[in-house]
């Protein structure tokens, strides 16, 4: 099997390559659901014809995120932005077969799922999917979601990473055992501080040995862990910069966890806006911006900040003069507001707002976190842009949300990927049928306590 | 959870056959793909593939086969077994939703609850015996129908001028408790679901008749059971006598194992091998349409076991089924139509429905 020249050298070599994702997102508010060309977000359709585009694009892998509880704002489900979405590996599943080489990425929580139950589920779509299975980990950990669990809030925030990675272990020897010194399936134990695993694998390995593993999460904790256990992260980086930084910082910690230089392969989330030309392309994110930000959506954002009720206050007009609700960090309320902090945010961009002269509308529009992720320009513009990534070896290709479902990837695949081919940068084909094959990673040693007879 | 409405079989004797998809697991047994396997059984003239998901090596996951079947397949009904047991019920009542959408509306479930000392080891739990796996199987069948409630039918709006993509009045915590007298550790599951209603409101959930009844599941959790007897000549009087004890609003399926002579081979030959306590027919195809006939005049419908996929099934779709369509025994499919039509159900509407008016202001 192919593997990158540096996998086990302790110098990072760029591989010159990028590779597509495609995230399709589900729940969120970069999702435009207003346009006229929008489609359903659950029907299997939309689904389909996101990933057959993205397989004609060549594109590595298909990726579905998870939330197992909805979003709330101010105290009920959020009502503006896209919500509701299907299981992952049960669609992911159905993907299988109207597919025949992209990987198919499933979000799994660490916290709210059994490592045997899910082993076997991930073992399964990899066995049904001829070996393009993998798992994105993620560890949220709230009491908030763990209502809907029967092990409920159990888990301290601080303790996450480690449940994960007992958990991640966990997995990796259910799917190691199926053949071991003493032949198939040996029984794999695990007594940790949260539960006990007692399994028989029932699995043998895929055409790609086990699932590929991604991981998503930023904290220096999060880091270490995908360097000691992940094949490839799912970053928060696409900015030139900060991927070159983030790629400097992640090779230092798989080098640490006694891994290559080239072990840990890089895709940030990205949001592509694509036209023949710089101002058309220019008038298009005018347009998207406007439709996934609208008066209410620009209203709703302060208010998650304020904590209370702004419909009062007109959207194209100043940021509200009222301060915030002063209060503990709600986990209803999205990723953790700290009361404290709220009355210095609200001056601050109070104070940037006045300055630039920007409405409440306007300067949501300049904050939103996909501001940073997004590339915009013409078709080769952006892709001499990509080619420069892939030249030093930034980041190892893209994980790409689209705006518009489900022909937000027509002009990527149509347009970007012909652009990047001719700079060599993109394939020109599936190397292979498995995922694993198709990142190019190495086929992964068995795990020690696997090996050892139980 | 079934509708009030008289099953069709009382009038016209019609029934629907399922099969069994056991042995097209992962390397597709007799077949070259599960694909390939679920549209032979669905070509042949079958109304619904069940997929097995008891602990055997080699066996994929039983929703994810029926979801991989789903889009290849055009008017099957696709019934996985799920366990109810050692599962997290708000996992599985989104699969089973999922599964749902990605079979346009073909999905079942088949809830079950077999004592397992290994499963239960697995997921670091002690073993659930005796009546606790009925309440167990009752209470992830309830968490799953509210769940599936918890999304009215007309929740997403899309309205523009408001900027809402749902109406958050349609959606409803589940708000799930274990009852008092759980013998298993208590739990309760707050909602709403993270997917919206499935496409048939609520999916039809099949058990074992023996799992239901006074004191197990109630006999409104289910919309069908699955009725086993020692031979096939104690099954009729089984179906009547599961049929008196549940009430009509729940559909019966009969449970039979089938060998076939094919191939040259006579199915007494064949038929040498493990006891699975089904009744069992061997023989001719000829002898299978008759004792098939007349079980669908008790049953809503029978499902096959076969010893061999692919040997039976070449003799069914042949010879058993032309015969019993010729015969009228047999449910016309009704062109894209849900699982719930096939049972002859109506779609509910969500239970919160009626209440949201009144609890726009409060819930
Ligand atoms: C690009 C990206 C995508 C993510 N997608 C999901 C997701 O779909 N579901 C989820 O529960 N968490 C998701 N997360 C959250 C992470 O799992 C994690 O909980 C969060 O980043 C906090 O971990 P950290 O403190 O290590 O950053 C995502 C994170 C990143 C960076």
């Amino acid at each position: 099997m192919t593997q990158h020249s540096g996998a086990q050298s302790d110098v990072f070599v760029p591989t010159g390559k990028l590779q597509f994702g495609v995230f399709f997102q589900g729940v969120n508010s970069g999702t435009i659901w207003k346009a006229a060309e929008s489609g359903s977000q659950t029907d299997f359709e939309s689904f389909r014809r996101i990933v057959q585009t993205a397989e004609r694009g060549l594109f590595a892998a298909f990726f579905l995120g998870e939330g197992l509880r909805l979003r709330e704002h101010l105290g009920r489900p959020h009502a503006l932005d896209v919500v509701g979405r299907p299981d992952a590996q049960t669609m992911l599943a159905a993907l299988a077969s109207v597919t025949t080489n992209i990987g198919l990425v499933a979000t799994q929580n660490t916290t709210y799922n059994d490592p045997a139950d899910l082993a076997h589920r991930l073992s399964s779509l990899d066995l049904i999917s001829r070996g393009r299975a993998a798992w994105n980990i993620v560890t949220t950990d709230n009491a908030w979601t763990g209502a809907n669990f029967r092990r409920g809030g159990y888990l301290d925030h601080a303790d996450r990473y480690r449940h994960a990675e007992a958990f991640v272990e966990t997995a990796k020897r259910i799917w190691d055992s199926w053949e071991t010194a003493e032949g198939p399936a040996g029984r794999v134990l695990h007594e940790g501080q949260h539960y006990t695993v007692d399994v028989t694998p029932r699995l043998p390995r895929s055409a790609q040995y086990r699932p590929v593993l991604f991981q998503a999460g930023d904290s220096p904790e999060g880091r270490d862990f995908a360097a000691r256990q992940a094949d490839v992260i799912f970053s928060a980086h696409p900015k030139f910069d900060a991927a070159v930084e983030f790629r400097k910082d992640l090779v230092a910690r798989s080098l640490n966890a006694g891994r290559g230089a080239n072990a840990v392969q890089i895709m940030p989330a990205s949001e592509f806006i694509l036209a023949p030309t710089a101002d058309e392309a220019a008038a298009k994110k005018e347009w998207v911006r406007s439709l996934q930000i609208g008066p209410q959506q620009a209203v709703a954002y302060l208010e998650q900040f304020w904590g209370r009720e702004l419909s009062a206050y007109d959207p194209d007009g100043p940021l509200p003069e009222i301060d915030p609700v002063v209060e503990e960090t709600s986990e209803t309320r999205g990723s953790g507001f700290h009361g404290a902090k709220a009355r210095q945010l609200a001056d601050q961009w109070r104070a940037e707002a006045k300055d630039k002269g920007l409405s409440i509308r306007q300067f949501v529009t300049s904050r939103t976190a996909r501001v940073d992720a997004t590339f915009t320009g013409s078709y080769s513009a952006v892709a001499d842009q990509l080619a420069e990534y892939a030249r030093v070896g930034a980041v190892d290709g893209f994980n790409i949300s689209p705006w518009l479902i489900p022909s937000g990837l027509d002009d990527i695949v149509n347009h970007l990927v012909p652009e990047l081919q001719e700079r060599g940068v993109y394939p020109t084909e599936y190397r292979g049928s498995t995922l694993r094959e198709n990142l190019a990673l190495a086929t992964p040693v068995r795990s020690v306590e696997a090996a050892r007879a139980l | 959870m079934s509708t009030t409405e008289e099953h069709a079989t009382e009038a016209g004797h019609t029934g629907f056959l399922a099969i069994e998809l056991d042995g097209a697991g992962w390397d597709g047994g007799d077949f070259a793909s599960l694909a390939e396997a679920v549209l032979a059984v669905e070509s042949a003239g079958f109304h619904a593939a069940t997929f097995t998901d008891a602990p055997v090596a080699g066996r994929t996951n039983a929703l994810q086969r029926a979801a991989y079947a789903g889009p290849v397949t055009r008017s099957i009904a696709l019934v996985p077994e799920v366990d109810t047991v050692h599962t997290e019920p708000f996992h599985v009542s989104t699969q089973l939703a999922s599964l749902d959408y990605v079979s346009g509306g073909r999905a079942g479930w088949i809830a079950t609850a077999a004592e397992s000392p290994e499963a239960a080891a697995a997921v670091g739990r002690s073993d659930v015996t005796g009546a606790a796996l009925a309440q167990e199987a009752a209470a992830s069948i309830e968490v799953s129908r509210r769940l599936w409630d918890s999304w009215e039918d007309d929740a997403v709006i899309r309205d523009v001028a408001t900027g809402r993509y749902i109406d958050v009045d349609k959606l409803h915590h589940a708000d799930f408790e274990t009852p008092a007298d759980f013998a298993g550790a208590g739990y309760s599951v707050k909602g709403p679901s993270i997917i919206p209603r499935p496409l048939q409101g609520q999916l039809p959930v099949l058990a074992a008749a023996s799992l239901v009844g006074e004191g197990q599941v109630s006999a409104d959790g289910v919309d069908a059971v699955l009725v086993t007897a020692p031979t096939p000549e104690l099954l009729a009087a089984e179906i009547r006598d599961v049929r008196s004890r549940l009430g009509a609003p729940v559909a019966v399926v009969a449970e039979l194992d089938v060998v076939l002579d094919s191939r040259g081979l006579a199915a007494a030959d064949r038929a040498a091998g493990s006891e699975s306590g089904r009744a069992r027919y061997a023989g001719t195809a000829a002898g299978l349409a008759d004792l098939l006939e007349s079980l669908l005049v008790e049953a809503d419908g029978v499902r096959l076991h076969p010893a061999s996929l692919a040997l039976e099934l070449d003799e069914l779709s042949r010879l058993v089924l032309p015969e019993l369509r010729r015969r009228g025994a047999l449910r016309a499919p009704v062109p894209g139509g849900t699982f719930r039509d096939l049972l002859g159900l109506t779609r509910p509407a969500s239970r919160y429905t009626d209440s949201s008016a009144a609890t726009a202001a409060g819930n």
